[in-house]
């Protein structure tokens, strides 16, 4: 075991190289989570897949990884190379090796390897053979072994077609725990019984649930619910999960069969799945001393669905219409009595938004949501700011003509008196006709 | 919706805001209807912790509404951790589990005690949404 000088032990931890301007922000808030507060993010680099880090434990190295979607999985640091003689060279030169040698000499194991930017034919077999000097007794199990050890080859391709022939970096290390990619595939659209124009990708709601610190057996909510992709994220990682949308078409679905509700039984998580409720966020229903841990949205931008609140487009023409009766009952308490809604400016909801999270997030509690923006413009983004609320992260996904971006808020309360643009008019153009013209 | 779902809607009228009778809403006994999931399973740590967040007067309010008033006056108390839970703790916590989760109002309606707007339940679903002069 590498004991550091400071007690704590070496650990690799290997990463996607996709969606990197998110990769950061969710080892941070899942450290965080599960208070792991040591770590030194001075190292941490964008451009490579390879983190190196101490911890002090297996068992933290677990829980930080266990739930993130951009790791593949951390490894206790045995040694690493260029060269497959060197890696058998540093291997056994490190002052750990002893001592780790012992501790796993009777444990059933099993070695593999995994490639970044490359891949290898050769004899894997004879690979295995070269490391018979850590001398392990016990037996070899492919199915279920106790411990797991692994090469991570890295490789540099010659050109973008053509891959390198041999690695350029070797890695060894015993294998702690595994990210929570398998959960993309659970959680794909295409597995999806129930789903829409709206639904956001398993892969990014996931890792936004992680970044906002969705927490077992807490209160999350999604006001801008449309199918629930940010519901079954949430639900996912086990918080009580409450959404709403004022557009009831899309919370009702297709009847019994398919609907946010049976999504959640497909998952077998619907013990999660509180209600979606028809509403307007801004006439809000939830009750006001109902402490909500974690708000996490896509709200409407106008793309695929214009942003609309209550209320009369033009008051005049509805002034004296709360008198009309219908077989002896005012119109508006009849049961299929659809209310009109008016045109409401993203600049204000987005305020709202802030505002109701400043109201009901414990202090600590996180609101996260999307923004798109279109690359173009010549002019600096301006991120809404609420004085209570402290801007943790501003993560940006690049399409061809617009991006979006993750919006990571954390509730200080209001002895933080941090800066605010509530109010102020922000965006200059609207989204929406931007991406009609296709950003022209 | 569910019966715990009962337990954090308020009248959804801003000028109600300043009533203390906004909240719970008053169910309509008569014209709910009500529907047991019994496949939703039971996690008793999870429920614990929301039970922290119920608030056990509007729980008694809405059972009442509905027909049901053989709860106890008083919140359950719980240990800290679920591996603290003694059986007499169980048999409470499945039942509110049955209560609270199991139970949900398919078609139903419920009104405001302090203006009296009346919001309904179909398929299931709340509709919470307002007439423009309340808006």
């Amino acid at each position: 075991m590498q004991v550091t000088k400071n007690g704590r032990k070496k650990y690799l931890v290997f990463m996607v190289q996709v969606h990197t301007n998110f990769r950061r922000a969710e080892l941070e808030s899942l450290a965080d989570l599960y208070g792991i507060n040591s770590i030194d993010f001075s190292k941490y680099d964008d451009s490579t897949p390879f983190f190196y880090v101490e911890l002090e434990n297996d068992q933290q190295a677990k829980d930080w990884i266990k739930r993130s979607i951009l790791t593949r999985a951390i490894y206790e640091y045995w040694g690493d190379a260029d060269t497959y003689e060197e890696l058998h060279e540093s291997i056994q030169s490190q002052d750990f090796f002893q001592k780790n040698k012992e501790l796993y000499h009777n444990d059933t194991f099993k070695f593999e390897f995994d490639t970044y930017r490359g891949n290898n034919k050769s004899n894997r077999i004879k690979q295995i053979e070269k490391f018979s000097y850590l001398d392990f007794k016990g037996k070899i199990n492919l199915k279920n072994p106790q411990q797991v050890f692994t090469v991570i080859e890295e490789y540099k391709p010659i050109s973008e077609n053509i891959p390198g022939k041999d690695p350029i970096h070797l890695i060894f290390g015993r294998l702690i725990q595994t990210g929570d990619r398998l959960s993309m595939d659970r959680y794909d659209l295409k597995k999806r019984p129930y789903k829409g124009t709206t639904s956001f990708e398993a892969e990014l709601s996931l890792v936004s649930a992680n970044i906002a610190q969705v927490k077992p057996g807490t209160i999350m909510y999604d006001p801008f619910a449309g199918t629930g992709s940010f519901l079954t994220a949430g639900g996912h990682y086990g918080a009580l999960v409450i959404g709403s949308d004022i557009d009831g078409r899309m919370i009702r679905g297709k009847g019994a069969s398919a609907n946010i509700n049976t999504n959640f039984k497909f998952y077998g998580e619907s013990s999660k799945f509180l209600d979606v409720l028809t509403m307007d966020f801004t006439h809000n229903s939830l009750r006001s001393n109902l402490v909500i841990d974690t708000i996490l949205c896509d709200p409407p931008y106008g793309i695929r669905e214009s942003i609309k609140v209550l209320g009369a487009r033009d008051p005049e023409r509805f002034a004296g219409k709360e008198n009309i009766e219908i077989d002896g009952k005012k119109a508006f308490l009849h049961r299929d009595y659809i209310p009109t809604k008016k045109p409401y400016a993203l600049d204000s909801l987005l305020d709202d938004i802030l505002q109701y999270a400043s109201e009901r997030l414990p202090i600590n509690g996180r609101l996260a949501f999307w923004m798109p923006t279109a690359n173009d413009e010549n002019i600096e983004t301006i991120i809404p700011l609420h004085a209570n609320l402290e801007l943790k992260y501003n993560c940006v996904q690049e399409f061809n003509k617009w991006s979006r971006r993750l919006l990571v808020y954390i509730n200080r309360g209001p002895t933080f008196d941090g800066p605010t643009n509530s109010g102020a008019k922000r965006s200059t153009t609207v989204f929406r006709d931007r991406y009609f013209n296709h950003f022209n | 919706m569910k019966f715990l779902t009962t337990n954090f809607l308020k009248c959804s009228v801003k000028a109600c805001d300043t009533s203390n009778d906004n909240f719970p809403l008053q169910y309509d006994g008569s014209k709910c209807q009500l529907v047991q999931d019994e496949s939703i399973e039971f996690n008793p740590e999870f429920l614990l912790n929301i039970i922290e967040r119920v608030d056990w007067n509007a729980v008694l309010s809405v059972a009442s509404d509905l027909g049901n008033t053989a709860l106890p006056p008083s919140k359950p108390v719980f240990p800290a951790t679920a591996d603290q839970l003694s059986e007499e703790d169980m048999t409470i916590l499945r039942d509110l589990h049955t209560l609270l989760i199991q139970t949900s109002i398919s078609e139903g309606e419920m009104k405001c005690r302090n203006c009296g707007h009346v919001y309904y339940i179909k398929n299931s679903i709340p509709n919470l949404l307002l007439p423009p002069h309340l808006a």
